[in-house]
């Protein structure tokens, strides 16, 4: 079946089976690695990626935050998928400069250790504070209940996402950052 | 893990969709958010021959007030109901227990249709509609018919849905300010209830004390006879059968179900 899905701001089209996952699609069709597949059972979260219909305002803008494991390419149809690749600004350094602002906080306050949960646990973070700009720390663990540390490196991550609200940019370059023009090079 | 191979189409209105499945039949599922179904299908524990998307159909979507009834549209996902300002003022109780299902991507996805249709015995939304007393209406080519939440759910992972029958919405009575109590034990985050219980105006449910949800109906009498909620609640598992499985035996389910329902009776607010 022919989908068209705008993944990272590129709008593409794909013929793909009705049973490929949004997690395959964004892997294996897409070329977009950050994406992981853990469980595969909608327990860990580290496929988490946003997904937003083309008809959907509201406050998620980057979309809400879903798992792609338990979604379909073609319910994906027409709508727009943000994975962590499309968070930074085109050519974000080495130094960190042009990184999204959660991303920025993850890496200034080391939230992350063997890093396979990170790029779910941004994305959860990302759609966290589009939602509640402002948690408490309470609000972030539980709106990060959806995702597993199996390093158990949680400290860290809570402390990434309270600085990146706590920087007062984060709801709002949330947005723009999603639904900007200047993104990092997508591969494939 | 990947699902069997299917056909999928996606319905344009609901008549599209009662249309696709009288003619597909028996062998085609219905979409929504999918987080119970793709599951199972994942598992191969289901493999339908094809999957009709009612996910994004707008008449599917949505919560509003109908006299003393809210009406809640199938495809509505549990972080709509649970986020409502509605819900939250006149179905406490069932905007809480959206809030308990799974985790903020789950409910970014499931929908109250899906979950209820799914029918599983531990689920938050099967406890708390047969708790509310709320309703289901049912959509098919020959008509409506609308069903008490007590007779919805017939057996495990089992409803009175008839084939070529759809969830159109969800009614739950308007009780502002009625005072609600809702209790799961769970092993982990996350999980399913070992055994979960909801209170509201007299009324008790049960989550995982049988093949369906159920009605504590002899702590429910001794509450409307003067009972304390502490006596009731000694009676909340009389006449239940639960299963058992590697976290609870009979009998402690029955304990939990004492346990859960006093502190649900003794915690409403």
């Amino acid at each position: 079946m022919q989908v068209e899905i705008t993944v990272n701001g590129q709008q593409r089209s794909d013929d793909v089976e009705p049973r490929l996952l949004l997690v395959h699609y964004l892997r294996e069709v897409c070329g977009l690695r950050a994406a992981n597949v853990g469980c595969d059972t909608t327990s860990c979260g580290a496929c988490t990626v946003l997904m937003k219909g083309a008809d959907e305002g509201g406050t998620g803008r980057g979309g809400t935050s879903v798992k792609s494991c338990t979604v379909l390419a073609v319910q994906a149809n027409g709508q727009q998928v943000t994975t962590a690749e499309g968070l930074a600004k085109k050519g974000a350094g080495e130094g960190g400069e042009g990184l999204h602002p959660v991303q920025a906080a993850f890496r200034q306050e080391h939230g992350l250790q063997c890093g396979f949960c990170t790029p779910g646990m941004v994305m959860a973070a990302v759609g966290l504070l589009s939602e509640n700009p402002h948690p408490t720390e309470a609000e972030v663990r539980e709106g990060l209940e959806g995702n597993f540390c199996r390093c158990t490196g949680y400290h860290n991550i809570v402390r990434a996402v309270l600085a990146a609200a706590s920087s007062g940019n984060g709801a709002a370059e949330v947005g723009n950052a999603a639904a900007g023009e200047e993104r990092a090079e997508v591969g494939a | 893990m990947i699902p069997a191979p299917f056909d999928y189409v996606a319905a344009e209105s609901t008549t599209h969709a009662l249309d696709l499945l009288d003619s597909l039949g028996e062998d085609a599922k219905l979409l929504a958010g999918g987080h119970s179904l793709l599951p199972m299908m994942k598992l191969r524990l289901a493999t339908p021959a094809a999957l009709i998307d009612i996910g994004r159909l707008t008449e599917l979507i949505g919560i509003r007030s109908d006299g003393d009834e809210l009406v809640i549209g199938a495809a509505t996902p549990h972080a709509a109901v649970a986020g409502s300002d509605l819900v939250r003022a006149d179905a406490p109780l069932l905007a809480h227990s959206a809030a308990q299902v799974g985790d903020p991507q789950i409910r970014h996805r499931g929908t109250i249709g899906g979950s209820l249709a799914h029918a599983d015995p531990a689920a938050d939304l099967p406890m708390a509609l047969v708790a509310l007393g709320g309703r289901v209406d049912l959509l098919s080519q020959d008509g409506t018919r609308s069903v008490a939440a007590d007779d919805f759910f017939t057996g495990f992972f089992e409803t009175s849905l008839e084939p070529g029958e759809l969830i159109a919405s969800v009614r739950v009575p308007r009780q502002p300010g009625a005072a609600w109590g809702y209790q799961k034990f769970v092993r982990r985050a996350n999980d399913w209830a070992i055994v979960g219980a909801a209170a509201i105006n007299g009324r008790i449910a049960l989550a995982n004390m049988g093949p369906t949800p159920l009605r504590a109906r002899a702590a429910e009498q001794a509450l409307a006879d003067g009972a304390s909620p502490a006596e009731a609640a000694e009676l909340a598992a009389e006449g239940t059968e639960p299963g058992e499985d590697v976290h609870a035996d009979r009998d402690y389910r029955r304990h939990l179900a004492r346990v859960l329902t006093r502190r649900a009776l003794e915690n409403r607010t």
